[in-house]
């Protein structure tokens, strides 16, 4: 078995919120494999933004690491000083955020936001660093000729592929892509998608993808972790949850996106909504919104357990 | 839009929020105080004037703050002059700030060569030196209170007006005006319904700002001699006691009490702008619940998310099987 690329174990994540901590991540435990794609799937608020952006060390207050651990490349992320958070994020980990208007800077050209990265970061003088821009660009489909154009210049598709370039500058191992394509139409999220996947198999970094859009995120990925409340609740390979999702949750979600070859089945929703996680419910939090839940689901929490080989599921009836 | 509705509940949650903040809390207690002192105090005390014992008497049973270098009631001048120096204080912190609204806001909101015309009437305001300024108009007008204030006013408006102006600039592109200006709302309207209370902190907190400034430069003025110096402030006592060479001769009671008392009234004020920050900003209420919780544990706040377990630690974890 290869060493992991990224390993996280029984991570917590808390805000801390006047009336007390709130928990947004919990004992979760994950592992990303060197040059695969793992998506994280799940509805809003369910934790997988949180979980990226505290894997950097990102998150601003009042969040707060409570417990567990996330090793990258062996070295304990949360026992690193800032200096060495400094010099791991870009190089090492890189991150393409949300919505490409916000990450990149209105005042400066696009071509020097990149070459800032790249010169934070190297001693390169800046006819490199341009030079380097430029074939970036190139690797994400930009005209080069784009490099002095200002954000607002830009279209959403190319200011989200520019925050592709930058995330890339560094020829990082791990790239964390937290709703990459949300605020973009479905044929420059198709564009954007693809270009991801060429250009990660041809670098061979691995990706945490994270997206509400499970049917995007199967097409993508080589695995996929399921979110629900804080907590993963199905683990495994894209293609087997995609024919033989283990959770109800995860059955539900495949249940409520239409198929394009037209079965003819109605997509049906998950009945409810997630659950408050100040007061979570006792058990499994998924049984309010559960079709098969039993009197075990209302007291006892499942645990994440292995049913196969890189499967997971966090259900008493999955066995 | 409820606003209406609203509004006389948010005084309500205003004066919670201020008693639930210790920095306002503490603020608004010094400042009550000091105003109660300006209501009430001269009435307890004798005329400021009077001369009432032997001068440069130290504290005593008799005259609980000392005597003057002219023999005149170190209290009863401190209690009287409250009033006044309270009273252009907060009179100049206002108008200052409505001066500064009126023009800035009007600039930043009509653009073009209104803008142009505000702008260069407030740098011009702005480049010009204070002091002289201030020295120069008060030697041309009677002296007296109202003559310090208008000084101040006049010296003081044009940053706030600068700030002001920013920051309407920076709402008119957003796109609440912009389904104003379609909902049909006149330009009054916008800029005094839409735009104004997006800034209420920002007031609020130049309002106490400019009051502060008022205090410490009234006082500074009339110490210098250019208010009127038979009136009876703050900064007029500070300037007998130094024109009865108070130093020299060690009567500290003649300028200790009203120098505290400026100094009480600022500190009071600027904990009160502190604690209208927190309140009004509620991301900065959330960090406080957070830093607490870090100080509890031992940990600094540092640039990257803190990890307040033991690394590796986790808790009991269920049974999960690794891979």
């Amino acid at each position: 078995m290869s060493e992991a690329l990224l390993s996280i174990r029984d991570f917590c994540v808390d805000y801390i919120t006047g009336t007390g901590p709130v928990r947004a991540v919990d004992r979760v435990t994950l592992d990303v494999a060197p040059g695969e794609i793992l998506g994280i799937v799940g509805e809003s608020g369910c934790g997988k933004s949180t979980l990226a952006q505290a894997v950097l060390r990102i998150l601003p207050p009042p969040a707060v690491i409570s417990g567990g651990s996330v090793r990258f490349e062996g070295r304990d992320l949360l026992a690193l000083t800032e200096s060495e958070l400094r010099t791991l994020r870009w190089e090492r980990i890189s991150m393409v955020f949300q919505s490409a208007m916000d990450s990149l800077n209105p005042v400066i050209t696009v071509g020097e936001q990149i070459t800032d990265t790249l010169q934070a970061h190297r001693s390169m003088s800046g006819h490199d660093a341009r030079a380097r821009a430029g074939e970036l660009l190139d690797m994400v489909g930009i005209p080069r000729d784009r490099l002095g154009a200002y954000a607002h210049q830009l279209s959403g598709g190319m200011r989200q592929r520019v925050g592709i370039a930058i995330a890339l500058a560094l020829a990082p191992s791990l790239v964390i892509l937290d709703e990459p394509t949300t605020a973009l139409d479905v044929i420059v999220e198709r564009e954007i998608l693809q270009r991801i996947r060429a250009l990660q198999r041809e670098q061979g970094f691995a990706v945490l993808f994270i997206t509400h859009d499970l049917g995007r995120m199967l097409q993508v990925s080589d695995r996929v972790a399921v979110f629900y409340a804080a907590r993963a609740v199905e683990v495994g390979p894209a293609a087997g949850i995609a024919r033989d999702p283990r959770h109800p949750y995860t059955q539900g979600l495949l249940r409520a996106f239409p198929s394009a070859r037209g079965t003819g089945e109605e997509p049906t929703s998950i009945p409810g909504a997630p659950p408050s996680l100040m007061d979570p419910p006792p058990g499994c939090r998924f049984h309010p919104r559960c079709p098969l839940a039993v009197d075990r689901c209302r007291t006892e929490e499942p645990a994440l357990r292995r049913l196969a080989e890189g499967r997971f599921a966090a259900c008493h009836l999955a066995e | 839009m409820s606003r209406d509705g609203s509004r006389a509940s948010g005084i309500v949650l205003w004066w919670d929020a201020v008693r639930r903040d210790r920095k306002a809390t503490a603020g608004a207690g010094i400042v009550l105080f000091f105003v109660l002192v300006a209501l009430i105090g001269p009435l307890l005390v004798g005329d400021p004037n009077a001369l009432v014992g032997i001068p440069l008497q130290p504290p005593s049973a008799a005259h609980w703050f000392g005597t003057t270098g002219q023999g005149q009631d170190v209290l009863a001048q401190v209690l009287v002059g409250t009033r006044t120096s309270l009273a252009i204080g907060f009179g100049v912190g206002l108008t200052v700030v409505l001066v500064g609204a009126l023009v800035g806001v009007t600039a930043g909101y009509l653009g073009g060569k209104m803008d142009g015309l505000l702008s260069l009437l407030f740098n011009v305001f702005l480049v010009i030196p204070g002091l002289p300024l201030a020295i120069v108009i008060a030697a041309y007008l009677p002296s007296g209170p109202l003559t310090l204030g208008l000084v101040l006013v006049v010296t003081g408006w044009a940053w706030n007006a600068r700030v002001l102006r920013a920051q309407t600039l920076s709402q008119r592109k957003r796109d609440f005006v912009a389904a104003a200006v379609v909902a049909g709302e006149s330009r009054f309207r916008i800029v005094t319904r839409e735009i104004l209370p997006t800034m209420t902190s920002l007031l609020v907190a130049q309002v106490i700002g400019s009051t502060v400034y008022a205090i410490g430069a009234q006082v500074g003025l009339e110490f210098l001699g250019l208010g009127d110096v038979s009136a009876v402030t703050w900064g007029t006592n500070l300037y007998w006691a130094q024109n009865d060479s108070a130093l020299l001769t060690g009567a500290w009671w003649t300028f200790l009490p009203t120098g505290l008392c400026v100094a009480l009234v600022g500190f009071g004020l600027t904990l009160l702008n502190f604690g209208f920050d927190e309140i009004t900003n509620p991301r900065l209420q959330l960090e406080r619940a957070w830093r607490a919780h870090l100080f509890r544990r031992g940990r600094k706040p540092a640039r990257s998310t803190p990890v307040v377990a033991a690394p590796g630690s986790g808790l009991p974890a269920p049974a999960v099987d690794h891979e």
